[in-house]
Formats: structure tokens, C-alpha cells, sequence
């Protein structure tokens, strides 16, 4: 589903991605963790071409992204959701709004189809009452849940989250990380997962990577890398993990 | 004394390569417009919403601005007039000035103060919380969407409102007129009338298409290229107003020229 070959970007002198390189499988839930600064967010910024990394290849369906032109890659990104960590609903457009452009903008739907699916996500992130508010009146938690549903209104065959948790408290955080696995299999995704949150992973993993220095430096399992014996590991997950463990 | 003098000499450079790094920006910003405004999607539904919006936005402020300036400019003009037995050409030489210059360039100014700091950062705005990203990621082209629909909307909206101001400073002026002497509104508007020409009143309106233009095109080129969060929104919006009223004048001194250029009979 996803291939990444080789990526190096840099900013300046600052070198973020160093050689990257992993893949993803169909249905497969992948989680990015690392440092703040270490370049999970430029990563999935280059994976749908927001970014344009300096070099390496990144294949999406099979499609090198890099080489698609504009239309093909309007096309691609058609099949892609992506949940931001500030949520980016457009602050001048109502729940419903948000929810329907990207459906008015990009397929021929009848009202009637495009109403339907609204209600459906809306239902499925348990904000119905919603509808006509505006983002401005929700909370950092609803805006999350809203930024979700117009991220799968499209009915994605890739999900990518940049930190889908952060500034939400652990009972919110929760919430949002079940939702997003009672989704997947709802919807069939997959998807790539930036975070810091240990519990946000735990719930959604299959497997994890760990960037640090532009590198991956360790992939495995959520819980391959929470045992690990590994010094740089241990201080990584320390803390989530005490806190996780309180929590659970 | 070396050092101060070195570090004048750093911060003009910054300042210097600064200025056109952003003239080179908004060149390129003003080709890709150029090329994208005639491709389809046509949002006519967006443009019309913005220049009722913007139009609307404002309508009070340069009503009143064109008002006060009919007003003042004919209250200034009498008695000078009056000094050398010219009072009867008052309508027309207010009118002159009010439809070949001050009209166009005052209404073109408020509008860029009100309009062109609202684009940069609204869309400033936009950029640092990853609206635009959001858009751009959803396969739906946010130049298009948000940048063309609003320069088309500024470009034909500003003409508009000028031919307004130029009725409202009129307005004013017939006041003014009327408050020191005996003129009928017919009287006043028949010295206008054969006072101004085709050629006073055309060029005076084409260059407000132009400076339509300039304040879309300004705001919405700072606004779509802001960084660093609240601050780059901030300076994005004052920018904006400072860059497109001093377009606004530049291209006026130049549009002056090439219209007595074109036009020989305007003098």
C-alpha cells in the first residue's frame, strides 16, 4: 500500500530525514514515534506531497507520488484522509460545511447522498448535535472528532494522523484512538499514525517505528519496543509507560 | 563606529534582498493567477459572495470618506474661486478632480486599508493552522478556491465602489455649495454633466480595475505565504496594507502619464 525508499529532506543545515525508508501493508495500522523535531509530521507532509522531500521515492498504490502530476495526484489524494494535529476545519464554514466539501468539490453526489454520508460520519464520531455548530463553539475533543469524520466522509483507503491525541486529556485520548480503530475496521483503512502517546498507540498499533537523527532507529511491534533492553527505548517510553500503566 | 556602520550595512542588505525576494514572490504569484483564473472550475458562486462581502464590508467607510471629501474639497475651492469671479465653473472643476484622481485613488486606498490587510489574514490564518493543507490534501485546489475567487472579487468590486463615491462626493459637494449660495441640484448636475468628458471619466474608472487587482493580489499573497504562526499572520495583514497603498500610488503616477499618453485630449 505504502513504500517509502530512501527519503532525505532537509531545511537549510538542519537535516530532518536521513535515508528512510519502511512499508506499509494493505489493512495495516503503522505507528511513528520519535522526538518532537524529528521529523514525523515533515514525513507525512512528503508522504502526500505537501512537502517536497530533496530526494528517495515514495509509492502510494503503487504510484510514485513524486512523479504524478497535478490531476493524477488530486486523484490520489482523493483515496487519502488526513487527520491534522490542530484538526484545520475551516473556521468560516459550519460542521456540515466542512463535511461536504470535500464531497461537492471532488464527486458528482446527489443532496441527498451527500446528507446521507454527513449524518453517517457524524454518527459514527457520535456528533450528531454538531451538525450546525461551528468550530469555533466546539471543544479540542469534538474538533478532533468532527476533523476525523471529514477526514473519512471520503471513505479513504489510507488514513494518516499527526498526533490524533496531543492536547487532549487521557480520558478524551482515549476515546479518540478507539474511534479511530472502530473506523479502520469499519472502513477497511490503512493507516499511518504519527504520536507520542504510548496509549493512543497500544490501541491502534499492528507495528511501530522509531525515528530519531533522520534514521529509523528501531521497528517492531508496540510491544517489541516497550520491553526492549535498548537504553535509547528505555528513556523514550519511560514516562509514557508509568503514566500509561496509572491509567490503565 | 566600524561596527555600527557593518551592521547598517547587514540590515539594509537583509532589507534590500528581503524587498525582492517579495517583488520576485508576488510576480510569480501574479503569473500563476493568471493562468489559473481561466481554468475551470469557475467558482462564480464564491466570487459573488466575496464581492458582496467586501462590498459591503466597505460601502459605510468610503461613503462617508467621499462625503466629507466632496464637502471639504468645495468648501477649500469657493472662496479662491470667488477670488477671481470663477464660482461657475466650481461643479465642474470639483467634479474633474473628484472623478479623474480622488475618487479612484482615495476609495482604492480605503479599500486596500480595509480589504487587502482582511485577505492576509484571513488567509495568514488559514495557512498556520493547515486549512490550506487541509484543502490541498482533500484534492481541492486552494488557490483556485481562495486566492483567484478573491482577486477576481477585489478586481470588479473596487470600480463599483468608486462610481459610488464619486456620486456621494458629489452629494457633498452640492451641500456645500448650497450652504453659502442659491443652486438647484439640476443646475449642479448640468455643470457636472458638461464639465466632465468621456475621456475625464474612463481612464478614472479602468485604473480602479487595476487597483482592484493590486489589493486582491497583495493580501492574498502575503496572507497565502504567512509563516510562523500568530506573528507571521499579524505581519501579513499590515504588510499587506502598507505594500498595496504604495502600489496603489506608484501605479497611479504611472497610469496618469500613460493615460495623458493615450488620451492627449485629457490635459
Amino acid at each position: 500500500m505504502v513504500e517509502i525508499k530512501d527519503l532525505h529532506k532537509s531545511f537549510d543545515d538542519l537535516v530532518v530525514l536521513n535515508g528512510v525508508s519502511f512499508s506499509v501493508e494493505m489493512g495495516q495500522n503503522m505507528v511513528v514515534f520519535g522526538r518532537s523535531g524529528t521529523g514525523k509530521s515533515v514525513l507525512l507532509k512528503c508522504l502526500i506531497r505537501l512537502m517536497i522531500p530533496d530526494s528517495g521515492e515514495i509509492f502510494i498504490k503503487d504510484k510514485n507520488v513524486l512523479n504524478l502530476n497535478r490531476k493524477e495526484l488530486n486523484d490520489l489524494r482523493k483515496d487519502i484522509g488526513f487527520l491534522f494535529q490542530g484538526s484545520a476545519l475551516y473556521d468560516s464554514m459550519s460542521v456540515r460545511e466542512n463535511l461536504e466539501f470535500p464531497l461537492i468539490r471532488n464527486f458528482s453526489l446527489e443532496q441527498d447522498e451527500i446528507d446521507d454520508r454527513v449524518h453517517r460520519v457524524l454518527e459514527a464520531v457520535d456528533l450528531s448535535d454538531a451538525i450546525d455548530k461551528m468550530p469555533s463553539e466546539l471543544s479540542g475533543g469534538m474538533r478532533k472528532r468532527v476533523g476525523l469524520a471529514r477526514s473519512i466522509i471520503t471513505e479513504p483507503k489510507l488514513m494518516l494522523y499527526d498526533e490524533p491525541t496531543t492536547g487532549l486529556d487521557p480520558i478524551t485520548s482515549k476515546e479518540i484512538s478507539t474511534l479511530i480503530v472502530d473506523l479502520q475496521h469499519a472502513f477497511k483503512m490503512t493507516s499511518i499514525v504519527v504520536t507520542h502517546d504510548v496509549l493512543c498507540a497500544k490501541i491502534i498499533a499492528d507495528c511501530a517505528i522509531v525515528l530519531d537523527g533522520g534514521h529509523i532507529v528501531h521497528e517492531g511491534t508496540i510491544e517489541e519496543l516497550l520491553t526492549a533492553e535498548d537504553p535509547f527505548l528505555k528513556n523514550f517510553f519511560s514516562d509514557e509507560v508509568i503514566n500509561n500503566n496509572g491509567r490503565d | 563606529m566600524k561596527f555600527q556602520k557593518d551592521k547598517l550595512f547587514a540590515v539594509t542588505q537583509h532589507r534590500l534582498s528581503s524587498f525582492f525576494e517579495t517583488l520576485a514572490g508576488l510576480s510569480i504569484f501574479s503569473i500563476r493567477f493568471s493562468k489559473e483564473v481561466f481554468l475551470p472550475p469557475y467558482e462564480g458562486v464564491e466570487i459573488r459572495k466575496h464581492m458582496i462581502e467586501l462590498g459591503m464590508k466597505t460601502l459605510p467607510i468610503v461613503g462617508v470618506t467621499g462625503f466629507i471629501i466632496g464637502l471639504v474639497m468645495t468648501m477649500q475651492l469657493q472662496p479662491v474661486l470667488q477670488r477671481f469671479g470663477a464660482e461657475a465653473f466650481l461643479p465642474g472643476a470639483i467634479a474633474i478632480t473628484i472623478v479623474r484622481e480622488l475618487g479612484p485613488v482615495i476609495t482604492a486606498l480605503i479599500f486596500a486599508g480595509r480589504v487587502s490587510s482582511g485577505i492576509g489574514a484571513e488567509l495568514g490564518s488559514m495557512r498556520v493552522t493547515e486549512q490550506i493543507d487541509a484543502m490541498e490534501v482533500s484534492g481541492v485546489n486552494p488557490f483556485r478556491f481562495l486566492v483567484v475567487t478573491r482577486v477576481v472579487a477585489t478586481t470588479f468590486i473596487l470600480p463599483i465602489l468608486t462610481v459610488y463615491v464619486i456620486f456621494i462626493s458629489l452629494v457633498g459637494s452640492y451641500i456645500a455649495v448650497v450652504l453659502v449660495q442659491n443652486m438647484t441640484w439640476e443646475y449642479f448636475t448640468g455643470r457636472v454633466i458638461f464639465a466632465v468628458e468621456f475621456a475625464d471619466a474612463v481612464p478614472g474608472i479602468l485604473k480602479t480595475f487595476i487597483f482592484g487587482y493590486i489589493v486582491g493580489i497583495v493580501g492574498a499573497y502575503l496572507g497565502f505565504n504567512a509563516k510562523n504562526g500568530t506573528e507571521g499572520v499579524g505581519k501579513a495583514s499590515t504588510t499587506s496594507v502598507v505594500a498595496s497603498s504604495l502600489l496603489i500610488l506608484i501605479f497611479d503616477m504611472v497610469l496618469v502619464k500613460l493615460t495623458l499618453w493615450l488620451w492627449p485630449t485629457v490635459k
